[in-house]
């Protein structure tokens, strides 16, 4: 008898009948959820990122029932009677307007797409880079090794603000060069990870079972190796965004990112340099939105990281409501 | 020697295998400081629909030459021609089309399975690589082996770490059964296992011999195991086959002093047996395949070595009362009949001697 004719005979499987389901396995991606709506702080911070998400998108909508747009300046209704900028609570102006008049409520909902924009995009592009790189790295050791491990040092130890300082004077600043600037300098961050972990993954023996298939390298690298590296992956480009939503606020500031008068909360912040006590809504509003959405990004990130691996430590212990019964 | 009118009937022909691994330092620029000598000139062969056993102890380069054999490295030097076809120099890609004919069942059901992958993914795996099948026809196909192994057909979308040990290793056979090899080298395939499953596998092992004609190199310390599933044996120590025989010869005339030293270890299940059989307790350590010793390899644990075995080293070859497939690689061979005792008492002698001599 051949194998094929057993396999013939055998194809034909009964299909499962969901009436008679026993226990059901978990698949790893429903064990990662079910730890997750048990954890108070991520689900916490999923709606708070949940409502900045609808803020950026509803930017215009909320220029519309305002009527301002982000860039406008209200000369007539922006301004009190002395030409002095309105403080929050004024009509028309929840959050009050800047010394131009702009409003501020409008300003952050405009910033919040940039911010959510450049964190989001950068740490795409910089995981997509990171975990390629890593990966030929770590697979392939050697010399490639060295040659990508020496980079990605060389990228971790640069003096990140004096180069973005350089590529601006060259270039002109720009919302495509802020998310490139930030993306360099974060692919390393995930490509050292990944290097590591490909390379205690390689020699397990699941890797040389691929090899003895007839699996060229690069299946086995992103067919068998990159899908044990998605837990820290994941993880670490969690808390990525906020790192490079601070980045970008970071460059803005400084004026090398996202150029006036497009409105980002780091030039909003910019903008409220001097105004001291008086005009405090200035750099308030702002300010508050950056550290909720950092912060938010940040305790996801560590919830995200508990729930793949429960064997870590809890950095809030005890935080994990009861299961229900 | 093989003869060369027996061809037809040889799937696996190896020659001198050597397999170096080299030992480097250095920090910035590495250079070799000498190697790790695994397998050293090895020549064998396996003939179609047998079973070949490869015993010897921990380290003695078992799994390297099984690695040789399925070229999941560059060999150090060697010739080996499976099915007629010189393998030894092949690169990577090159060796593609082959691997449809040899494939491989490894010692960890645990680690040699993609924990994040599921077991229709990972048995199907053969059949994409080599692009045999895809979608439903792929599908049908892999729950057509995993009721070939004694696996539930449904349990297709879990993941390996839903099932035992047991069921992990079936998962391994069906994956290395998906290219309908003609050979399969199982490395240690039972020695992970419960002694209860492990005849499960070697039964199923067994099974899927006589039902599709395979051959199999069978690796093991178990020499219970290999004496069940082999038709003939190779002794390996220290990176060298030092005896191969049929399987009764092996076990009843062992030749080669190592050979009767491991045999005489190998556990009885009946402890009467076992208090009065005749223990060869070899004195010192296996000693460092970084280093070996000249001549003999096993001359220095050898309880019949002369002079001339640390200068020359014996080739395998057949002894005058032997049947011809009978070779061992010893100056000494040991005879039909002879006692070959233990040079070094042991603690247990010590204190038994000590014992009848004490005054009572």
């Amino acid at each position: 008898m051949s194998l094929s004719t057993v396999e013939a005979k055998a194809s034909e499987v009964p299909a499962e009948d969901p009436a008679v389901k026993g226990i059901q396995g978990r698949t790893p991606l429903q064990l990662v959820v079910a730890r997750l709506r048990t954890d108070r702080v991520a689900i916490i911070s999923i709606v708070v990122i949940v409502l900045i998400v609808a803020l950026a998108i509803g930017a215009p909508l909320i220029a519309a029932i305002t009527g301002h747009g982000p860039t406008d300046t209200n000369v007539d209704t922006g301004t009190d009677a002395n030409g002095q900028p309105l403080p929050p609570g004024s009509a028309g102006y929840l959050l009050g307007t800047d010394n131009l008049g702009r409003d501020i409520l409008v300003r952050i909902a405009f910033g919040a797409r940039v911010s959510l924009l450049v964190g989001v995009l950068a740490t795409a592009i910089a995981t997509i880079v990171g975990v390629v790189v890593g990966l030929f790295a770590g697979y392939y050791g050697g010399w490639l090794d060295s040659i990508l491990a020496r980079i990605m040092d060389v990228v971790l130890s640069f003096p990140y603000v004096l180069f973005a300082i350089v590529l601006v004077s060259v270039f002109g600043s720009s919302l495509e060069l802020t998310i490139l600037v930030i993306a360099f300098f974060s692919f390393a961050a995930i490509g050292r990870i990944v290097r590591g972990q490909a390379l205690s993954q390689r020699e397990k023996e699941y890797v040389e079972a691929a090899h003895s298939l007839g699996a060229g390298n690069l299946r086995i690298m992103f067919v068998d190796i990159l899908p044990n590296l998605v837990a820290p992956v994941i993880v670490l480009a969690t808390l990525l965004i906020p790192t490079a939503i601070i980045f970008e606020a970071t460059l803005s500031f400084l004026g090398l990112g996202i150029a006036l008068p497009t409105p980002s909360w780091g030039n909003m912040l910019s903008d409220a340099e001097g105004v001291g006590f008086q005009a405090w809504w200035f750099y308030i509003f702002p300010m508050m939105f950056l550290l909720l959405t950092t912060l938010a990004f940040n305790l996801l990130g560590d919830a995200v990281r508990d729930a793949l691996d429960p064997r870590t430590e809890r950095i809030f212990a005890g935080r994990r409501k009861k299961k229900p019964a | 020697m093989p003869d060369p009118s027996e061809d037809g009937d040889v799937l696996v022909r190896a020659e001198g295998i050597v397999k170096h691994f080299p030992i480097k330092e250095g920090i910035f620029f590495k250079h070799q400081v000498g190697s790790v000598q695994a397998v050293d000139n090895v020549s064998f062969e396996v003939r179609r629909g047998e079973t070949l056993g490869l015993v010897g102890e921990t380290g003695c380069g078992k799994s390297t030459l099984a690695r040789c054999i399925m070229r999941l490295f560059p060999l150090t030097a060697g010739r080996l021609t499976f099915d007629g076809a010189d393998l030894s120099t092949l690169s990577r890609s090159q060796m593609r089309p082959y691997r449809r004919g040899m494939q491989m069942i490894f010692q960890d059901p645990y680690g040699s399975l993609n924990s994040r992958r599921r077991v229709g993914s990972i048995i199907g795996d053969p059949l994409a690589i080599h692009k045999l099948a895809s979608g439903v026809e792929r599908r049908k196909r892999v729950q057509g082996l995993m009721e070939v192994v004694g696996l539930n057909p449904e349990h297709y979308n879990r993941f390996p770490a839903e099932f035992s040990g047991g069921q992990r290793q079936r998962i391994g056979v069906a994956r290395a059964l998906a290219l309908h090899p003609k050979l399969i080298v199982a490395d240690e395939p039972v020695s992970a296992l419960d002694v209860s499953i492990q005849a499960q596998i070697i039964n199923l092992l067994e099974d899927l011999q006589g039902e599709f004609g395979l051959t199999y190199v069978f690796i093991a310390h178990d020499l219970a195991v290999v004496q069940h599933v082999s038709d003939r044996v190779a002794v390996m120590y220290l990176g060298k086959i030092v005896e191969v025989a049929d399987v009764k010869d092996l076990y009843a005339t062992p030749r080669h002093p190592y050979t009767n030293a491991l045999l005489s270890a190998s556990v009885v299940a009946d402890p009467d047996q076992a208090r009065t059989r005749d223990r060869i307790i070899l004195s010192g350590d296996v000693p460092s395949p970084i280093n070996p010793p000249s001549g003999c390899r096993f001359h220095t644990r050898c309880p019949k070595a002369q002079p001339i075995c640390s200068t020359e080293e014996p080739l395998l070859k057949r002894g005058a009362q032997d049947p011809s497939g009978h070779l061992a690689a010893c100056h000494f061979p040991v005879a039909d009949g002879e006692k070959l005792a233990s040079e070094k008492a042991t603690i247990l002698h010590t204190v038994e001697g000590f014992l009848a001599e004490a005054p009572t």
